[in-house]
C-alpha cells in the first residue's frame, strides 16, 4: 500500500473491486454479532457471493464505514457500490421475495432456488 | 427517565405515529459485546406512521435514527426498527 490510505478510499476500493460486501463484526466463518451473523446466513442461503469485512480489526475502519454511508450500526451491506441496508433491511428484504430479484436485476449471479 | 420512555417521547414528537412501541431488549443480550450491565443497550422500535407513507426502507430507518441520534450516540448499541404505514381504510 505504500502510502497510507485514507479509509474512505479503502472503503472505496473495496466496493469497486467487489460486487457485493458486508461490512460486519466478525467473519463470514466466525460472526461475532447476531445481527452480523442473520445477514451471513441470508446471502449464503440466497446463494450470493459476498466478500465480508470483519470491522473488528480496525478501529478506523468501524468508525469510518459509518461515516461514509451516515449509518450508525453494523452490519452494513453494499451492493454494486450502493449501500442497501442493515440486518432489518436486508431481512425485511429476504422475507418480502426481494432480495432475489434485486441482486438480478443488479446483476448479481444468485443461486436458482428450487421451484415450489 | 428512562431511555426506553426518552425514545417513545420523540418518536412521539417527530411522527406522531398511529401505533408506538419502543421495546427493550437488552436482557437477551446480555453479556453480548456492546451490552452493560445495567441495560438499556438493545431496543426495537415498532412504528406506524403516516409519516413513512411513500418513503423507502433505508428512508425510514434513517428518520428514525435521526430522531433518537442522541440515544445512539449515547449508548444504545442495537436499535431493531420494524417501521409501516397505517393500511387504508383499517
Amino acid at each position: 500500500m505504500g502510502a497510507i490510505m485514507g479509509i474512505e478510499q479503502f472503503i472505496e476500493n473495496e466496493l469497486k473491486s467487489n460486487d457485493v460486501v458486508l461490512f460486519m463484526k466478525g467473519t463470514p466463518q466466525f460472526p461475532q454479532c447476531g445481527f452480523s451473523g442473520q445477514v451471513v446466513q441470508i446471502l449464503d442461503y440466497v446463494g450470493v457471493p459476498y466478500k465480508g469485512i470483519n470491522i473488528l480489526e480496525n478501529d478506523e475502519l468501524r468508525q469510518g464505514i459509518k461515516d461514509y454511508s451516515n449509518w450508525p450500526t453494523i452490519p452494513q451491506l453494499y451492493v454494486k457500490g450502493e449501500f442497501v441496508g442493515g440486518c432489518d433491511i436486508v431481512r425485511e428484504m429476504f422475507q418480502a421475495n426481494e432480495l432475489q430479484p434485486f441482486f438480478k436485476e443488479k446483476g448479481v449471479p444468485v443461486r436458482e432456488q428450487a421451484a415450489g | 427517565m428512562g431511555v426506553r420512555d426518552r425514545m417513545t417521547e420523540k418518536l412521539q414528537a417527530a411522527f406522531a405515529p398511529a401505533r408506538l412501541e419502543v421495546i427493550d431488549e437488552s436482557a437477551r443480550h446480555a453479556g453480548h459485546a456492546g451490552a452493560r450491565p445495567e441495560g438499556e443497550t438493545h431496543f426495537r422500535v415498532r412504528i406506524v406512521a403516516e409519516a413513512f407513507r411513500g418513503t423507502s426502507r433505508i428512508e425510514r430507518h434513517r428518520m428514525i435514527n435521526a430522531a433518537l441520534a442522541d440515544e445512539i450516540a449515547g449508548g444504545v448499541h442495537a436499535l431493531a426498527i420494524e417501521a409501516g404505514v397505517p393500511e387504508a381504510g383499517g
